[in-house]
Order: structure tokens, then sequence, then C-alpha cells
């Protein structure tokens, strides 16, 4: 495969990146001169903050390409190497794929160890429980919704399945958990998925689907990433109430004898 | 310096766990290391750059113009305000246009599509995220200004969800639940929330808590119905 130089990469993904960023640039810009009528505050400074985003999203579309890509496809291929299956792939069944499902809760585990607002949620979630319950369960939370999603495309479950039941677990759980911690639930879902994790984990996912025998990246391949966002919901509301739970139960037992 | 800092916070997880277990488990070289490596340093640079201008140049000015619509905006300004910026906002989204990308290659290889609509395809894929946001941006304004109950709308929007789903092509299933998780990233949470929290604190009796993330919530629920009609629309149904 003969590939173009960095620089030419460069200049076609910096004209790409132009028409991707011109959207925003020109709503703002309207609506601020036209609509409220005024002119924007230190605009130097925002220009030359548009002008880091071109250049930042530029150099991280052609390092998506370069390695974020490739790192995601070659695990996905190595890890089902029948040199680590240890039997020939036709006669895996999925109990071989350990490593995969390993590999894919350790991403989804490590993602969430870094990501500050689960740490806000496990917070939060730890003061109403009066200490009871720590943040790791959240963490765990992510890493099974990740290595699920491998789970699903190495036995070929159709997606919806998964996607059904998550929901209606949702579903349920927002009649029984406390109101404020809802809408801190459901914007929990997207905090697994941040810009770096998204591109590895969809490779990952394609990867896998075409590598395992019966599986086609083009059904099999995509919906890790949904799994990964439905999960969090669900820890966060489970969590939530179980740690309100066992609050008002601490908080019986210190006022024992007091009617409220 | 701190923007380099959290970007590597953001890669330097995925990487010790890629690297244990090339090591410990795969113990074999890693094919391409060199152009990786390079590949990284420019993921790195490039997240650091992004998010410096973000804060410096976006987020300032749509969290501001946010706060002056929800003021005094007419209600059509201000839904308009509320499309384009979710359109906008989710054009640009990095990850996104990895997932388009992928989903477009993906298809073209499997010969749902022929080669030389690969490009368009990608394209498409994303226009159709993004309006999808922009109408779930109006949907939430709309929601906070009326009062309607957040779980009932989300249930019914995950209802319609399902009901779509078995109509939809099967190749686009899985596109079409990613991309809702795809646009909850980088640069339109921060202005969407911001958005909404502006609202909830100028209209009385709401609250900036329980109405204002409601957004991100429709946000992540629209991608889905709209990719999946675009599936439709598109491949055909099944």
């Amino acid at each position: 495969m003969s590939e173009p130089s960095l620089l030419r990469t460069l200049r076609d993904a910096a004209a790409a990146t132009a028409l991707d960023v011109l959207p925003i640039a020109l709503v703002l810009m309207v609506f601020q001169l036209l609509v409220l009528g005024q002119r924007p505050p230190n605009l130097r400074r925002i220009l030359a903050g548009f002008v880091c985003v071109l250049v930042g999203l530029t150099l991280f579309l052609v390092g998506l390409e370069r390695a974020l890509f490739p790192l995601g496809q070659a695990m996905a291929r190595q890890l089902a190497a029948p040199r680590l299956l240890g039997v020939a792939p036709e006669a895996a069944t999925w109990q071989d794929y350990g490593w995969v499902y390993a590999f894919a809760g350790a991403i989804g585990f490590s993602t969430a160890i870094a990501e500050p607002s689960l740490i806000a949620v496990a917070l939060k979630a730890q003061e109403i429980s009066g200490g009871a319950l720590r943040a790791l369960g959240l963490r765990v939370a992510v890493a099974l919704g990740v290595a699920l999603g491998t789970l699903r495309i190495v036995t070929g479950t159709p997606l919806p399945y998964f996607i059904l039941g998550g929901y209606l677990v949702v579903v349920v759980q927002t009649m029984y958990a406390p109101r404020a911690i809802i809408p801190l639930a459901y914007d929990s879902g997207g905090v697994s998925t941040s810009t770096v994790t998204v591109p590895v984990v969809a490779a990952l996912g394609v990867g896998l689907a075409s590598v395992i025998p019966g599986r086609s990246p083009l059904l099999d391949g995509f919906g890790m990433i949904a799994l990964a966002c439905l999960f969090p919901i669900i820890a966060v509301m489970g969590y939530a109430t179980l740690a309100e739970w066992l609050g008002r139960r601490h908080a019986d037992k210190g006022s024992k004898g007091e009617s409220r | 310096v701190r923007l380099f800092r959290d970007a590597l916070r953001d890669l330097t997880p995925i990487l010790l766990v890629i690297a244990f277990f090339q090591g410990v488990v795969l113990r074999q070289p890693f094919p391409d290391l060199e152009r990786v490596l390079g590949g990284l340093v420019l993921v790195v640079v490039g997240m650091a750059l992004f998010v410096k201008g973000l804060e410096s140049g976006l987020f300032p000015l749509g969290e501001s113009m946010a706060h002056a619509f929800a003021r005094k905006g007419s209600l059509a300004a201000l839904l308009a305000f509320a499309f384009c910026l979710g359109f906008g906002t989710t054009v640009a989204e990095p990850a996104l246009i990895a997932v388009a990308g992928e989903a477009a290659r993906i298809a073209r290889d499997g010969g749902a599509i022929g080669a030389e609509q690969a490009g368009g395809y990608a394209l498409r894929l994303r226009l159709t995220v993004a309006a999808s946001v922009g109408v779930a941006l109006v949907l939430g304004v709309l929601r906070i200004l009326k009062g309607w109950s957040l779980p009932g709308l989300i249930v019914g929007g995950y209802v319609l969800v399902l009901a779509l789903t078995s109509f939809a092509p099967r190749t686009i299933i899985g596109v079409a639940y990613d991309s809702g998780g795809v646009t909850t990233s980088t640069i339109t949470v921060p202005l969407v929330t911001a958005l909404g929290v502006g609202l909830a604190s100028v209209i009385r009796g709401r609250s900036p808590l329980l109405d204002g993330f409601g957004l991100i919530a429709f946000a992540s629920l629209t991608p889905i119905l709209f990719v999946l009609i675009f599936g439709i629309v598109s491949l055909g149904g099944r």
C-alpha cells in the first residue's frame, strides 16, 4: 500500500477540516451580528481560538488515521489469532475468546478511571449513602459494557436484543431512582466515550468482526459504543438507588425511636 | 501545558492497556510501530490544540450567546439558534468524523454501497446526525419552556427507536446505535449544557439541575432515530 507523504496528508486534512469547522463558525458569527446585533467581545482571541481548533482537529484526524485505527484493528487481529486461541478459528466457541473480553474490559475500565465526570458522580453517591458505596462499582460497569460488546460480536447475537433489554432496565430504574440523579445518569452515558476511546473501540469492533469466522463487519462491527453508553446509565441509577437505600437505613439506625 | 496533560490523560490508560497486552499476553512486535507512534504524537498535540482553541474561542462566545438568547431572544430566534448550534457543533465533532469514515469504509468493503459513493456516504451520515442533534436541541428547548416530563419523552423516543429498528436494514443498526454515543463528546456537550442551564436559570420555576441536563439525553437519542431513517431511505428497508 503506497502512502501519500505526511505533508500532503496534512494539507488535505486541513482543507477538509476547514469545511467541518465552517458551519459552527458561521452560526456563531451570523447570530451574533444579525440577531443579537452586537460585535463579539475580544474578537482577536476568538479568531486565535478558531485557528487553534482548525490546526488541532487536522492533526488529530491525521493521527487518528495513522495511530488509533491501526491500534484497534491490530489488537483485534492479534487477540483473535489462532495462536492465542489455541484452537482453529473455525472450531473456537465463545469461551475461547477470553483475552478479547479481558482486553475490552481493560480498555473500558481504564477510560473510566480517568474520567472526571464519573468521579463526580461517584463522590455524590458516596455522600448520599453515608460512605457505604465506593466508586469502583461504577468503573466496573463501564468496563462490563465494552466487554459485553465484544461478547456480542463473538456470539453474533443481534444488537437490538441487548439494547432492548438494557433500555427496559433503564425505564424501570427511572421510576425508582432518586429524581436528582436522573439527568446526571442519562448524561453519564456519554462519559465512557471520550474522543480518544471512540475510534479505538470502533476499530476494535470492526477488526474483531472481520477476523472472527462467520461475522461480517457490516452487520456485527458496530454497536460497542452504544453498549458502553448504556451501561453507565444503568450503573449510575442502580448505584444511586442503592446508595439512597443504604443511606436511609443508616439514618434509621442512627435516629432509632425518633419518629420521622 | 495543562491541556497537553489532559490529552495525555485521555490517551495514557488506553496505551498502558495496549502495551500490557502486547508485552504480556501476545508477546509479538507491534506492526508498523514507528508510524503508529508518530500518529499518537499527532493525536496528543492535535487534541491539546483543539481543546485550547475551543476554550479560548468557541466556548466563551457560545456560552455568552446562549445566555443572551435565553434571556431576551424571541422564540423563533431561540429555536433557530438551538438548531444551528446543534448542527454546527456536531458537524465538527472529531469522534463522529472518525466513526462515519469507518462506517463508510465498511459499507463499501461489504458491498452495501458503491466504491465511488463512500465519501458522500460518510458526509451524508454526518449531516444526518448533525441535523438530528439540531432537532434534539429544538425539542429540548421546547421541553424546558413548556415543562414536559423528561422521562416520558425519553421512553417514548426509545419505543420509536425499537419500532424503527424492525424496519431498518440490518447493516445500519449498529452504526445508528453507536452514533447516539458519538455525538456527546468534545464540542457538543459544553455548548449544549450552557444553553440548557442558561435557559433553565432564566425561566422561573425550572431547576438548572433537572431541566438543564436533559438536552444531552435528547442529543443522544435523536441520532439513533435519524440514522435508522437514513438507513431505510438510502439502503432500502428490510
